[in-house]
């Protein structure tokens, strides 16, 4: 937990750099695939469920934070190569020109590749503004009955799992992004 | 005595006796009824073999467009495998085959193609028949191993794909692979890679096991992965990648079929003309027939009197 907690701030250095620098490195390793030279343009970012695209290699993305099993973890660009499994939550984009997007994910895996690409595969994921809270909150009334009539330890893990994706979600779309 | 003549040019190949135009039978009108019965039936099986082609080019589009959000999503699955560097183990290898096909026929040779490319496998005298199991999505690949390779069927699925493929469902045949207790040391998914509405590559896709994962080198290079994580990550990847080469399947299927229902109907068309001029030809020459009999009945009376 510790450690993920502070792989939040390595290579933060990086991410501050001159827009021209990067958009010229951005072209040269596109053309000649130039050896890493340090910019937040090198990260390769891919963001998809089994039914939705947010995101294909791409290049405009200067941090992503996400929840995963081990702790929430924000990644840069040259992070530290991982596999991790998400937990429901929320995974904030920073984009490069400034803008911040934010998806609710219900599961799912991401891996940092050594060649800072960055593939987050969610099992469901939707933009946080199309949360229905209402429905978040018949979800987890359902499944918190669920977890009481749960006969066997299956049915009380999947209660728990429906519980633990219910109550993000809430929290999610009531603006509690961490 | 009855002898054959061939309507010139209009019928190379009769397809069976009602087709041959018997000198014998032209005479009665049977061969006439014949005609128009076939001529029937084929205007029929035409109006259905259109009217499937409509289905699946409906269902097709629909696959399509899916595909291209399950592809970015699949392209990052599996090249987590691709990438990975494995050692080769020594000895006998369990290997699992998964045969993504449907259900359904009428396909042209999507399914069988994908059958045939596991049964060439399974035949080959130097693969190790005990340690190879087949997991056969949709009735037809577990109707078309069955019948030779019983024994190395581990799960058959059925009822996938009827509507359009959910995330669920592979995660539930997943699910199934890895309770099954067949501990393989690779696995691969045999099916029709997607390329174009007129045309689809049968492929494989590799998949790893735990162990293999484990074992492999470059797994060394990823921070942090305590077994759990690797073990939910793989077991995701898996599920992941089976959704993806199962919706290029899918969409393969569709676009297969809509070929060859377009084929069968323009074969239809074709025979339908065919029958046409064959069975206006037929009809004139009864008339003629009737009308000479007419006639030289009428001039035999006269020469009488």
């Amino acid at each position: 937990m510790a450690m993920a907690a502070t792989r939040f701030l390595i290579r933060t250095a990086t991410a501050s750099r001159n827009p021209v620098f990067r958009l010229m490195s951005a072209r040269t390793q596109a053309t000649s695939a130039a050896p890493a030279s340090g910019s937040a343009a090198d990260m390769l970012f891919t963001f998809a469920s089994p039914s939705e695209v947010f995101y294909t290699q791409a290049k405009n993305v200067r941090q992503i934070d996400v929840p995963t099993m081990s702790g929430n973890m924000g990644i840069l660009a040259h992070h530290v190569p991982i596999l991790g499994v998400l937990k429901p939550g929320v995974v904030s984009v920073f984009e490069l020109d400034g803008n911040t997007k934010r998806f609710f994910v219900s599961s799912g895996s991401i891996a940092v590749h050594p060649d800072s690409t960055v593939q987050l595969l969610a099992e469901e994921a939707t933009a946080i503004e199309n949360i229905d809270s209402k429905a978040a909150h018949d979800a987890l009334s359902e499944a918190q009955r669920r977890l009481g009539a749960a006969k066997d330890e299956k049915q009380k893990a999947e209660a728990q799992i429906e519980i633990d994706c219910a109550e993000a979600a809430i929290k999610a779309a009531s603006g509690v992004y961490q | 005595m009855s002898f054959v003549v061939k309507a010139v040019g209009i019928l190379q190949q009769p397809a069976n006796g009602v087709l041959l135009w018997n000198n014998t039978s032209v005479r009665n009108m049977a061969t006439l009824k014949d005609i128009s019965r076939r001529l029937k039936s084929v205007k029929s099986i035409q109006k259905i073999t259109k009217s499937m082609k409509m289905v699946s080019a409906a269902k097709y589009a629909k696959a399509e467009r899916e595909l291209r959000a399950a592809r970015s999503y699949g392209m990052s699955a599996k090249s987590f495998y691709d990438s990975l560097e494995v050692e080769k183990v020594e000895g006998p290898q369990k290997q699992v085959l998964i045969a993504a096909t449907s259900d359904r026929g009428l396909c042209g040779a999507a399914n069988s193609s994908i059958i045939k490319n596991i049964r060439a496998q399974l035949t080959d005298p130097k693969q190790n028949l005990e340690g190879t199991k087949v997991v056969a999505i949709g009735d037809k690949s577990r109707a078309g191993l069955a019948r030779t390779h019983a024994a190395n069927l581990l799960l058959s699925i059925n009822e996938v794909g009827k509507r359009s493929l959910v995330f669920g469902d592979a995660s539930a045949i997943a699910q199934q692979l890895i309770s099954s207790g067949f501990e393989f040391d690779s696995a691969e998914i045999v099916y029709n890679k997607f390329k174009s509405a007129i045309a689809y590559t049968t492929s494989r896709q590799k998949i790893l096991s735990n162990e293999a994962i484990a074992n492999s080198k470059s797994i060394q290079v990823y921070d942090s992965t305590d077994a759990d994580v690797l073990r939910s990550f793989q077991e995701f990847n898996l599920a992941s990648v089976l959704y993806y080469a199962m919706k290029e399947n899918a969409t393969s299927e569709q676009s297969s079929r809509m070929t060859a229902m377009d084929n069968a109907t323009k074969n239809a068309g074709e025979l339908i003309n065919k029958l046409t001029t064959y069975y206006n030809r037929t009809r004139q020459a009864v008339i003629t027939t009737e009308l000479i009999e007419i006639i030289s009945g009428a001039a035999a009376l006269e020469q009488k009197n």
